[in-house]
């Protein structure tokens, strides 16, 4: 199994959040773990919080 | 080859498309339009791009960093002209209907009284939408007077001034299920269809999809409707009417395709990008909407 490229920790449960790929600003993920979506506030540090709520204007 | 990849977030999609590029050897910036401000009348740094591809989860901040783009003279993918259109369906509708693509019966009203004319002339069940919005939010299927009575005076008490367009269209009894079709470059690549026991059938709100192939008489009609809005790269949602056949319910110019890609078996991110790198090359033009081109027999 290939090491993953990056590790960081829940911000909602503190499982690890585990990134096959370099984490890019900006990106959403979710926790296996709790399932909440997160985003990549900043690559370094790698720092995630809590994707925003759905706004009205997103998605196609 | 510079190229600008437009975002707020990063999305499955937006990582598949630059993996794409990538593979044929271009590096698109990735620009966070979160983080940027535009003067109008000072493009700065964004003439050296080739290329502009918009991927804004935000509808509102794509469509306006394009039109600013546009006007700076970069090609976008899409165009303003054709997001300005796709993002409306009123203005959807009428670029439709100037170049005679069968859609749906509309009706458009500013009043309680002649809105409820609209939809007892198009008759029950009718469908009251948005013009503006996405991922099926706030559609209404009435079934009776009663309930397009409640509908109508909700929106114009309770509604932003764009609710106060009533925009009324006639029910499809379609299949529990409508399709969906991908467009790169005016040409249809990947269809599938999206099931759902409920009538909204997005897969935002929960259809199922599954792979389909595209006929002569579907990609001759997703050709003219792309071409219609102007779009380079659109996902065009149609319904099977029993009576007048398909029927382009509407276009969606910041298509989604990560649960596509699988299901009709088609590299819809390879495809994107190929298509891209031959506008540059090629010097492919914006396309116009049948409704900013001057009527036939002008001047």
């Amino acid at each position: 199994m290939s090491s993953p490229a990056a590790t960081a920790a829940c911000p909602e449960c503190d499982g690890a959040v585990v990134f096959g790929r370099s984490p890019m600003a900006g990106e959403v993920v979710r926790c296996t773990d709790c399932s909440a979506e997160l985003e990549v506030i900043s690559r370094e540090p790698l720092t995630l919080e809590l994707a925003p709520e759905v706004e009205e204007d997103w998605g196609e | 080859m510079r190229i600008a990849l437009l975002t707020t977030r990063i999305r499955t999609e937006e990582r598949l498309l630059l993996e794409s590029f990538e593979a044929r050897g271009v590096h698109p910036e990735v620009i966070d339009l979160r983080a940027q401000v535009f003067v109008p009348g000072s493009p700065g740094r964004w003439t050296g791009f080739d290329l502009a591809v918009d991927r804004s989860v935000s509808a509102t901040a794509g469509q306006n960093a394009v039109r600013i783009l546009d006007a700076f003279g970069v090609r976008c993918v899409n165009p303003s002209a054709a997001i300005d259109t796709c993002s409306d369906k009123l203005r959807t509708t009428l670029a439709l209907e100037l170049a005679g693509v069968p859609t749906p019966r509309v009706r458009v009203a500013f009043d309680q009284e002649s809105a409820l004319a609209a939809v007892e002339e198009l008759g029950y069940p009718a469908v009251l939408k948005p013009t503006i919005g996405s991922w099926g939010r706030l559609l209404a299927r009435v079934n009776d007077r009663d309930a397009a009575e409640a509908v109508i005076e909700h929106k114009l008490t309770l509604g932003s001034f764009p609710h106060h367009v009533l925009y009324v269209q006639e029910y499809v009894e379609k299949p529990m299920r409508d399709i969906r079709v991908f467009v790169v470059g005016g040409e249809p690549v990947a269809a599938i269809t999206r099931e759902s026991q409920h009538w909204v059938t997005n897969t935002a709100r929960g259809g199922r999809a599954s792979g389909l192939a595209i006929g002569p008489e579907m990609a001759d009609l997703c050709r003219r409707a792309a071409a219609s809005v102007g779009g380079d790269v659109v996902a065009i949602d149609l319904l099977e009417c029993p009576r007048r056949g398909l029927l382009v319910n509407e276009l969606n110019h910041s298509m989604e395709f990560r649960n596509s890609i699988e299901t009709s078996g088609v590299d819809i991110p390879g495809l994107v990008a190929d298509y891209c790198l031959r506008v540059v090359r090629e010097g492919i033009p914006a396309g116009t909407p049948a409704t900013s081109r001057a009527p036939a027999g002008a001047a």
